[in-house]
């Protein structure tokens, strides 16, 4: 085996340092290489990745949702996030982990690393070992806990607190951890071998944007919607979160590599692309359709081109990056400023609208797009861009049955239990006060 | 004693704190409010949602003077926010049946002279 680069050097320049203690550390370090696998580099990546992606939920995300929120429920939304931070983050050490990245109990992993059991510093994971087992860990939780994070939005301003944790934990635990384990760790979800999703527009945004908009629908619009005015209380919070998703993003799909490498490097360069080009389609669509483009609008777009890019990251180039946000944002806008309308579903945050059509739509067309045509880097082996286009579509499908499914039982069940919503007077006054005694503004 | 209430275009407090000083008015106070005549809302879309404005948002100024100097300073207020477009605002006069200074005791048209 190789030493890795840095140890490569330590070793070159022995003859110049001939001090004992020089000798020692060289020593230890040539026993270390012979029996480890780790590559520094690719560790110092994906920590940093790791508190990128945190960084996305608090506060990026939290401050993207609160600014959305009249300001009588802008502290109900960090709460729930960083609530939900706390809570997953415990239950990802005590099953999470286990039943999505270890062995195979036929839909599930098993248990055998129940609280990291077993783990050491010096653990890998299977497909990874060029990074600690304890890093593996970590990253893949900030995915587990922001994916219910999404949908907090679509439900904002009206359901008990209480109910949101239940819901969240029982909704990881059924969906996404099935759906990662089938798409990241068996690399076969119900029997298809060639799902692309570099870093979760199936695992991630499918999940949630299919639960956000069946939540929405059984949690109830918020009262008075869509007669009283609900303008976003703080725009400027709103901005700057999605400013803080945008930079996340980077690790979000940059770390999805799990290598510090040319295919790290290309991953942000399309992620930011997409970005790109889905806000200035997104500032096109509201120039022409309503006269000026907004600040809400560009933030938005954004959102939709990240998400969109979120699967297809690892395998279209510059040019497939600049169509699929474009797309992303024509959609999107369409589900947000259309669909949305004419059904006059309460999704108060468009969580669907942005993050569950846009992933979806990444997903899907990554079949496209990864196509060498495009500047993609193409597919598997055998596989077409129809085969990879069905694979794709199937893959979704499977995705919103299993979520909507879950879904709708587990709010059925909470509903009757401990109800979904806090009551009206509760709601009138703002679940700031109602759901945790506090005021966002004292003046 | 007189109570001139002046609901004003917020951007033009400044210009007409100047001119109250001018003729002479060392107190006064102003409150944020919102409200609508003829100028009417606007609409403003956030997602395609779109929501009326009605309640536009404008300063209250209220003076209150001796009877005398009342029409000075409705005519100093007048002239300062006058921009000639809808949604200037309005001026009311209204009696004012006693003033008291707290710290002082004094009443009536001594409470709201100056000094």
């Amino acid at each position: 085996m190789t030493p890795p680069a840095p140890l490569r050097r330590r070793l070159g320049r022995l003859p110049f340092f001939a001090v004992s203690a020089a000798l020692c550390y060289a020593s230890t370090s040539l026993h270390a290489a012979e029996t480890s696998t780790l590559q520094s580099g690719d560790t110092a990546w994906l920590l940093t990745s790791t508190a990128l992606v945190l960084f996305m939920m608090i506060p990026g995300l939290a401050l993207f949702y609160a600014g959305l929120v009249r300001s009588k429920n802008v502290l109900s939304i960090f709460m729930q996030c960083f609530a939900l931070t706390a809570v997953l983050s415990l239950v990802w050490l005590a099953c999470g982990y286990t039943l999505s990245f270890t062995g195979d109990s036929g839909g599930f992993g098993t248990l055998d690393k129940i609280f990291l059991k077993g783990v050491t510093p010096s653990s890998t994971y299977a497909a990874y070992p060029n990074i600690p087992e304890h890093l593996w860990f970590a990253y893949q939780m900030m995915f587990f806990l922001i994916t219910p994070g999404l949908f907090i939005g679509a439900f904002a301003e009206r359901m008990k607190f209480s109910a949101i944790l239940v819901f969240s934990v029982c909704w990881s635990l059924l969906v996404y951890v099935p759906t990662c384990w089938g798409v990241w760790h068996k690399l076969n979800f119900f029997g298809l071998t060639h799902v692309i999703d570099l870093a979760g527009g199936i695992v991630v945004h499918i999940t949630a944007g299919v639960a956000a908009l069946i939540a929405c629908i059984m949690v109830g619009p918020r009262r008075g919607f869509p007669h009283t005015q609900m303008m976003p209380h703080n725009l400027p919070y709103t901005l700057a979160g999605a400013g803080m998703l945008w930079v996340g993003w980077f690790g979000f799909n940059g770390g999805s590599q799990v290598a510090a490498n040319g295919n790290a490097a290309m991953t942000v360069v399309v992620t930011h692309i997409s970005a790109c080009a889905a806000c200035v389609v997104w500032s096109l669509i509201e120039k022409i359709k309503v006269g000026k483009p907004s600040a809400l609008g560009i933030a938005t777009g954004s959102i939709a081109g990240l998400a969109a890019i979120t699967p297809a990251s690892g395998k279209v180039g510059p040019v497939g990056a600049l169509c699929l946000g474009s797309i992303s944002a024509l959609v999107c806008w369409f589900f947000c400023a259309k669909v949305k309308q004419k059904f006059k579903y309460d999704d108060s945050l468009d969580v669907f609208g942005v993050h569950g059509v846009g992933g979806f739509v990444g997903t899907v067309l990554v079949a496209v797009f990864a196509s060498p045509f495009f500047g993609g880097l193409g597919y598997a082996e055998g596989v077409t861009m129809g085969g990879q286009l069905v694979t794709q579509l199937l893959a979704s499908l499977y995705t919103i049955l299993l979520s909507g499914g879950v879904s709708i039982v587990l709010l059925k069940v909470i509903d009757l239990t401990i109800g979904l919503r806090v009551d009206s007077e509760q709601e009138n006054q703002g679940l700031d006060l109602a759901e945790h005694g506090e005021s966002g503004y004292n003046a | 004693m007189k109570k001139v209430e002046a609901i004003i275009k917020p951007f033009k407090l400044e210009d007409v704190k100047e001119a109250l000083s001018e003729v002479g008015v060392e107190g006064m106070t102003v409150v944020e409010v919102k409200g609508f005549g003829r100028q009417k809302g606007h609409t403003e879309i956030y997602r395609g949602s779109e929501y009326t404005v009605d309640f536009l948002p404008k300063v209250k100024i209220e003076v209150v003077v001796e009877d005398s100097r009342s029409e000075t300073v409705v005519d100093a207020i007048v002239k300062a926010a006058n921009t000639g477009k809808i949604g200037d605002g309005k001026v009311f006069v209204s009696d004012v049946l006693e003033a008291v200074r707290i710290r002082t005791g004094e009443r009536g048209a001594d409470a709201v002279s100056g000094s």
